[in-house]
C-alpha cells in the first residue's frame, strides 16, 4: 500500500523501547508519526518523527500537518523521574492538550498507556484487582498523583467525548530490552534492594507482549479500561534471583527507618514513595483484556528474566 | 602489558578478577542458600505429605505460585510441621471428610474459638491431608497480617489470604476451598464461660455462596475452646497495642483433644436483596454448625485432654 494512503497514527514517546516495538508492529498497515522528548535513531525513513515537547504550543502543527486516524499515547515521564510538578505538567496537562487536539482534529481512536501503580500498594489490597477497583495510589504518596490524575482525566474525556473511542491500558511491570522503568532498572543491577522480610507477589510482562496488546487494542477498537498482565506470578525476591541479582536487604520496620535507608542509598529507581510496592502485593486481573482482544502473551517469565541474567553475565566478559 | 592483544590484556586486568570473584561470590551465596533450603525441605517433608500436596487440584503459574502467593513447596514444609501438632499434640479426630468436594469451589464455615486461630490451622491440615481427596486450604487471615515481615510471606506460601470479600469471591471463582469464620474476633476472643455458644454471624458469607454458587460446608470445632480458656480481655492493653483483644489465659495452647465434624454440603439459593431471607439462611448454617458441635461434644465425652 502506498504510504500516503495508509491511515496515520501519532505515537507519543517514540524514543522509548515500547513505542519502537509498537511502531514496528503497526507500520505495515499504518503510516506512523512519532513525537517524543528524546531523539531516536531506531527508525527508517518510513516513520516520520518529531523531537518535540507535547505540552508546548508548537505541538499543534503536528496535528495540522497530518490527519491522524488515531493516537497512541505512550509518552510519559516515568514515576521515579524528574520532579512531581514537572511530571504533572507533562503527564497530566500535556495529555489534556493531546486529548483536546484529538477532539479539534477529529481523531477517531486513542490508546492511553497507564500503569498498575494507580491501584496503590496497600496491606488491605485483595489479589486479582480488576478494572473497577478504586485508584488508591495517591494514598501512598502525593508523588504518584500524576498517574492517578491522568486516569481521571482520561475517564472524563472517555465519558464526555465517546467519539474519541478511548482505550486505557494498565499493564503490570513491563520488562525487556531497553525498558527504562524503575523495576527494569532495579533488575539490571547486581545488588538489588529489598525490604527485609517482605517479598510481595508481583507480575511482569515482556515489552513485546505489551506492544502486541497496544496494537490489538488499536486495531480491534473496543474502548474501555483494561488491565494487561501475564497470568503468572512470583515473589519479588525470587524475581531478583532469577534476574541474576543479589538481594540487598533493607530494614523494613519501622517504616521511617526504611525510608532513611532508602534515602541514604540514593537510588533514582528506588525512591521512598515507591517503597510500598516492594512491601505489599498489587496483583491485577488481566482476564478481561485477554478475553476481549483474544490476547495471549508469548514471553514466559523465565524468558523475561533470562535476558537480565544474560546482561549481567555479559558484563563479566 | 602494552604488547599484548587487547582481548588478552582485558582478560588479565585486575578489575576483571574483582568482577569475577564478585560474580562467583554471588553465585555461590545463592547456590548455598538454595541447597540448604532444598536439603532442609527434603529432611522435613515426608513422602506422604509431598504426594498429598502434589495430588491437590490446584492451578499455579509456571514458577509454582498462584496470585495469592501459594507455593506447593512452602505448603509441603508448613504442612509437615503442622501435621505433627495435629496428630500428636491436639490428637485431632475428624468426621464427615468424605462429604467434602474433591475438587471445585467450597466455602467452609466453622465456629471460631480459642483466642489464636488454631481452629483454622487444624481445619486446613484436615483438608490438606484428606485421603479421599486432598485440597489446598485457603484460610482467610486478619487484614493487618501483610504488615508482618516474614510471617505474611510464609502464611501466603501455605495458602492463607487476607480476609477480604473480593479475595473470597475471586478464590471461589478459581475453584478453591476457602475457610471462613463469620463470627470473626467475636468468636475467637470470647471468654471461656461463653464456650460453644455461636456468636453473631453477618450475612456476607451466604451472599458470596449464592453469588458464586458455592456449596457451604459447615464444620463444628470442639476442643479449641479448651486450648486457651480465657477469663476475659485486658481492654486497655488491647487498645494500646491496636489489637482486638488481649486475653487473660495460659501462655501457650494446652494440648486439648480436638474434634472436627464436617457436615454435608449446603447449596444455597435466594434473593440477595432480601435481607430477611439472607438472615434465615445464616440461621440454617448456624443450626447445622450447632448440631455438629453437639455431635463433637458427645464424641469427646468428659475427657478434655
Amino acid at each position: 500500500m502506498d504510504s500516503g494512503k495508509k491511515p496515520k497514527i501519532l505515537v507519543t514517546g517514540f524514543g522509548g523501547a515500547l513505542a519502537m516495538r509498537t511502531i514496528n508492529k503497526l507500520k505495515k498497515k499504518y503510516q506512523l508519526v512519532g513525537v517524543g522528548f528524546k531523539e531516536s535513531s531506531h527508525y527508517d525513513d518510513t516513520v516520520i518523527n518529531y523531537r518535540i515537547d507535547f505540552s508546548k504550543r508548537g505541538f499543534e502543527t503536528v496535528f495540522r500537518e497530518h490527519q491522524f486516524e488515531g493516537v497512541i499515547h505512550l509518552g510519559r515521564i516515568l514515576l521515579y523521574d524528574e520532579t512531581p510538578l514537572r511530571r504533572y505538567n507533562v503527564n497530566v496537562l500535556g495529555s489534556q492538550k493531546i486529548f483536546d487536539l484529538c477532539i479539534k482534529y477529529n481523531v477517531q481512536k486513542i490508546i492511553v498507556l497507564s500503569t498498575f501503580y494507580v491501584y496503590g500498594a496497600h496491606p488491605y489490597n485483595p489479589s486479582l484487582i480488576d478494572e473497577m477497583f478504586p485508584l488508591k495510589a495517591s494514598n501512598n504518596s502525593s508523588f504518584l498523583a500524576d498517574a492517578v490524575e491522568l486516569e481521571n482525566l482520561s475517564m472524563i474525556y472517555m465519558l464526555k467525548y465517546p467519539q474519541l473511542n478511548m482505550t486505557v491500558l494498565r499493564p503490570c511491570n513491563i520488562l525487556g530490552p531497553g525498558v527504562q522503568n524503575s523495576v527494569s532498572l532495579l533488575l539490571n543491577r547486581r545488588y538489588v534492594p529489598c525490604l527485609f522480610g517482605f517479598s510481595p507477589i508481583m507480575q511482569f510482562i515482556h515489552v513485546d507482549d505489551v506492544a502486541e496488546a497496544i496494537s490489538l487494542a488499536y486495531i480491534k477498537n473496543k474502548p474501555g479500561v483494561y488491565n494487561v498482565s501475564l497470568e503468572d506470578w512470583l515473589p519479588y525476591q525470587k524475581a531478583v534471583k532469577m534476574a541474576g541479582g543479589t538481594l540487598l536487604p533493607i530494614p523494613a520496620l519501622p517504616p521511617a527507618l526504611a525510608r532513611q535507608f532508602v534515602t541514604m542509598l540514593n537510588m533514582k529507581e528506588f525512591p521512598t514513595y515507591l517503597l510500598n510496592y516492594y512491601k505489599y502485593p498489587v496483583v491485577i486481573d488481566g482476564r478481561l483484556f485477554n478475553k476481549t482482544f483474544n490476547f495471549k502473551p508469548k514471553t514466559s517469565l523465565k524468558e523475561i528474566f533470562s535476558y537480565y541474567n544474560q546482561q549481567k553475565s555479559l558484563n563479566f566478559l | 602489558m602494552s604488547g599484548l592483544p587487547k582481548r588478552i590484556e582485558k582478560s588479565l586486568s585486575p578489575t576483571r578478577f574483582i568482577r569475577t570473584s564478585d560474580s562467583l561470590f554471588r553465585q555461590s551465596y545463592s547456590n548455598v542458600s538454595d541447597y540448604f533450603k532444598s536439603h532442609l525441605s527434603q529432611m522435613i517433608v515426608p513422602n506422604e505429605i509431598s504426594n498429598l500436596v502434589d495430588r491437590m487440584p490446584k492451578v499455579i503459574g509456571s514458577l509454582g505460585y498462584d496470585p495469592w502467593g501459594y507455593n506447593p513447596n512452602t505448603a509441603k514444609v508448613g504442612l509437615s510441621i503442622l501435621k505433627y501438632f495435629y496428630d500428636y499434640y491436639f490428637k485431632v479426630k475428624t468426621n464427615g471428610l468424605e462429604y467434602f468436594p474433591k475438587q471445585g469451589k467450597a466455602l467452609v464455615i466453622a465456629n471460631h474459638s480459642g483466642q489464636l486461630p488454631l481452629d483454622g490451622i487444624l481445619i486446613g491440615v484436615a483438608l490438606a491431608t484428606n485421603e479421599n481427596g486432598p485440597r489446598a486450604p485457603r484460610a482467610m487471615i486478619e487484614r493487618f497480617a501483610p504488615q508482618l515481615p516474614f510471617i505474611y510471606s510464609m502464611l501466603t506460601g501455605f495458602g492463607a489470604v487476607v480476609g477480604d470479600p473480593i479475595n473470597c469471591v475471586k478464590m471461589l471463582e478459581n475453584d478453591e476451598a476457602v475457610i471462613v469464620f463469620p463470627e470473626g474476633v467475636r468468636g475467637s476472643g470470647k471468654p471461656y464461660k461463653k464456650r460453644y455458644q455461636l456468636q453473631y454471624m453477618g450475612t456476607g458469607f451466604v451472599r458470596i455462596a449464592i453469588k458464586t454458587q458455592s456449596p457451604i460446608i459447615p464444620v463444628g470445632v470442639v476442643g479449641c475452646e479448651e486450648t486457651m480458656p480465657s477469663l476475659g480481655s485486658i481492654q486497655f492493653l488491647a487498645k494500646m497495642l491496636s489489637v482486638p483483644y488481649v486475653p487473660i489465659t495460659v501462655p501457650i495452647p494446652l494440648p486439648a483433644k480436638v474434634y472436627l465434624n464436617f457436615g454435608k454440603p449446603m447449596i444455597m439459593t435466594g434473593n440477595l436483596d432480601d435481607e430477611d431471607e439472607m438472615k434465615e439462611k445464616v440461621e440454617e448454617v448456624k443450626l447445622a454448625i450447632n448440631d455438629l458441635i453437639k455431635e463433637g461434644l458427645t464424641q469427646r465425652g468428659k475427657k478434655v485432654f
